[in-house]
């Protein structure tokens, strides 16, 4: 029972991740857009529903005690209006830009949750966010299970929803810039407004799965938002495969899977007093990882699913080129 | 306002510049940008502190330290062969990585990627290597003296600040007036012209990567130095670097020695007013300034 009720923890938090992986499938699947920032997009979304769904504390502003729900949904806004900041700041320009301004937004959303103590709690960063099925929470097994039941409904629900707009005329045209701005402008398409569409829809889902897994947890920090957490998120993406959905939610099973297990793994073979530097090889292990996916199977291990549209059906052999 | 802020901002703008002027470089030639490059910096910190160690055991009277630094003659002795391991390290990285993806034609963006990817494993291999524990260079303290009008220097710092200067002006003639820097500057503009045209496009991306690395290695020996020596002391300094090499305009070398130096000044400054916590920030607002109110920087070219 006690190893269901952790497995059930588990896949929560890895499909938290999966939440994440869908949001950089869309702007890096399907419109190759790329974002260094994840981990500030996913702490935004974190702080803002910590900050409206939290009962009121004397040593902070905030604390509206609002439901998780209305959370949820002004995460998303918050990741959406930033990533709209973002890309009507950057889309323009050569694509490497991007890249390094949201570098640099991770770093400054870092700086923004460590030092502004009286709303974000400073270092020792924010307790008491409510956790859905709170009632039940004695019972690990029932309240394990009813938060994974959750969690995978939402990652459903946004897996259902990309897939849609992905097969729609917009997701078409998505990857039409992707694969030739110039011929989609010639079409009539304007590829910076969809970047700048898409860059806001990944971002508002990132926002959202870092709602989601606060509220799972309890307890954010400002250690939980360093650039590893991007860094494991683009390995999930790229392992799983990007621009095919399926992938990014098998690779943030999988890649969380390996860097739990080699977390435990460490943990018995090193002393504890080398365990701290032991656990700077898991980080190698995904760099690693990375590097060679790149280098011999770029689309993953569930390759994108070349489709013109739904009515259509799929032309896999006929369109790759 | 305490004039103290400007010589502390010349010697981070220092470091900052000369690390700026590789990542310019391999962002022209090489044409991405390159998230290891800050990596560079700290692994040749380590590897010049490694050298000096073995140094040191070979000869102790190498340590002792030269009236009036706080080093003795092991230092720079260590450094050329911290400069050759950078080198070594960089060349190596782009045979087994980088090289092989722009063989592949892979867009430029998932080289962008591998390097993230390689930077991430290079910092968390030197944290295991040496732990998070800082490690210095020397143990000597210095008296910083006073240079006139309340502002105070140690000869460390004084020297770091000539020798960034000496560099800078050789590596310009040595781009300006060699047939090697006229090669880096054709394949700058265009490649495939310049290898249609007899250049050899490949010694030039080694020539990149041996100058860039060099100098990564000697501003992290600078900043381990003046500072001190930590596994993540080149990705603190990433975002410092790209800043003042799009500041100063992505290709241009006098360019990223002033985007770092006024990077180094306005974070010198912003620390007296907002207060030290902020100084990450800095470099952040400077980019989103430069990208708002003129994205070629300050001496590239419109349209770059």
């Amino acid at each position: 029972m006690e190893l269901l009720a952790y497995a059930a923890f588990f896949l929560t938090i890895a499909l938290t991740y999966a939440i994440i992986c869908l949001g950089l499938n869309v702007q890096w699947g399907q419109t190759g857009l790329f974002n260094v920032g994840i981990a500030g997009f996913v702490g935004l979304g974190a702080y803002v529903s910590a900050a409206l769904t939290t009962p009121d504390a004397a040593e902070r502003i905030g604390g509206f005690d609002l439901p998780i729900a209305f959370g949820w949904l002004a995460a998303m806004a918050a990741g959406g209006a930033l990533a709209l900041a973002v890309g009507l700041l950057t889309l323009r320009m050569r694509s490497d830009y991007l890249a390094i301004t949201t570098f640099g937004i991770a770093v400054a959303l870092q700086l923004v949750f460590q030092n502004t103590e009286s709303l974000t709690g400073g270092a020792f960063g924010m307790a008491f966010i409510p956790r859905p099925f709170s009632g039940l929470q004695g019972e690990a097994f029932a309240f394990n299970t009813l938060n994974l039941a959750l969690t995978a409904a939402v990652v459903l629900v946004c897996y259902l929803l990309l897939e849609h707009l992905l097969r729609s005329p917009w997701g078409r045209a998505l990857r039409a810039v992707r694969e030739d701005e110039i011929a989609a402008q010639a079409l009539g398409k304007n590829p910076v407004l969809l970047r700048i569409q898409a860059f806001a829809l990944g971002g508002a889902i990132m926002a959202l799965a870092g709602a989601v897994q606060a509220h799972f947890i309890g307890f954010i920090a400002p250690g939980n938002y360093l650039p590893m957490m991007t860094f494991q998120v683009w390995a999930m993406l790229i392992v799983g495969g990007s621009g095919n959905n399926r992938g990014a939610i098998l690779g943030a099973v999988l890649v969380w899977a390996i860097w739990a297990l080699s977390g435990a793994l460490i943990s018995e073979v090193f002393p504890a007093d080398q365990q701290a530097r032991a656990a700077s090889l898991q980080i190698v292990i995904i760099g690693v990882m990375l590097c060679v996916i790149l280098l011999w199977r770029p689309q993953g291990i569930l390759p994108e699913v070349r489709s013109v549209s739904r009515h259509l059906g799929r032309r896999n052999k006929d369109i790759q080129s | 306002m305490n004039p103290q802020a400007i010589i502390d901002g010349l010697i981070a703008g220092s470091t900052i510049g000369l690390g700026a002027i590789g990542l310019t470089l391999t962002y022209s030639i090489l044409r991405f940008a390159n998230f290891t490059h800050g990596d560079f910096l700290a692994w040749g910190a380590y590897l010049t502190l490694t050298v000096a160690g073995v140094l040191g055991g070979l000869a102790a009277g190498l340590g002792a330290p030269v009236y009036p630094f706080s080093f003795g003659w092991g230092l720079p002795l260590a450094m050329f062969g911290g400069v050759a391991l950078t080198v070594a390290l960089t060349l190596g990285l782009d045979r087994i990585l980088f090289g092989k993806l722009r063989a592949r034609g892979a867009d430029a963006i998932i080289i962008v990627m591998a390097s993230f990817g390689a930077s991430m494993a290079l910092r968390s291999l030197l944290e295991f290597i040496f732990t998070a524990k800082p490690a210095y260079f020397t143990k000597a303290l210095q008296i910083a003296k006073p240079l006139g009008l309340g502002m105070r220097a140690t000869p460390d710092q004084l020297l770091v600040i000539g020798l960034t200067a000496l560099l800078v002006v050789i590596l310009h003639l040595l781009v300006t007036r060699s047939a090697t820097g006229r090669a880096m500057r054709a394949v700058s503009e265009n490649p495939s012209l310049a290898g249609v045209y007899g250049i050899n496009v490949d010694t030039v991306i080694r020539v990149t990567w041996i100058i860039g690395a060099g100098l990564a290695c000697i501003a992290g020996v600078m900043a381990g130095l003046l500072v001190q020596i930590r596994p993540y002391m080149g990705f603190d300094l990433l975002l410092p670097l790209f800043s003042a090499a799009i500041l100063g305009g992505i290709g241009s070398i006098p360019g990223a020695m002033l985007g770092g130096l006024i990077i180094g000044l306005a974070e010198a400054f912003a620390v007296q007013i907002v207060g030290a916590e902020w100084r990450a920030a800095i470099s952040f607002v400077i980019l989103v300034l430069v990208l708002m109110l003129r994205p070629q920087g300050l001496f590239g070219q419109k349209g770059a």
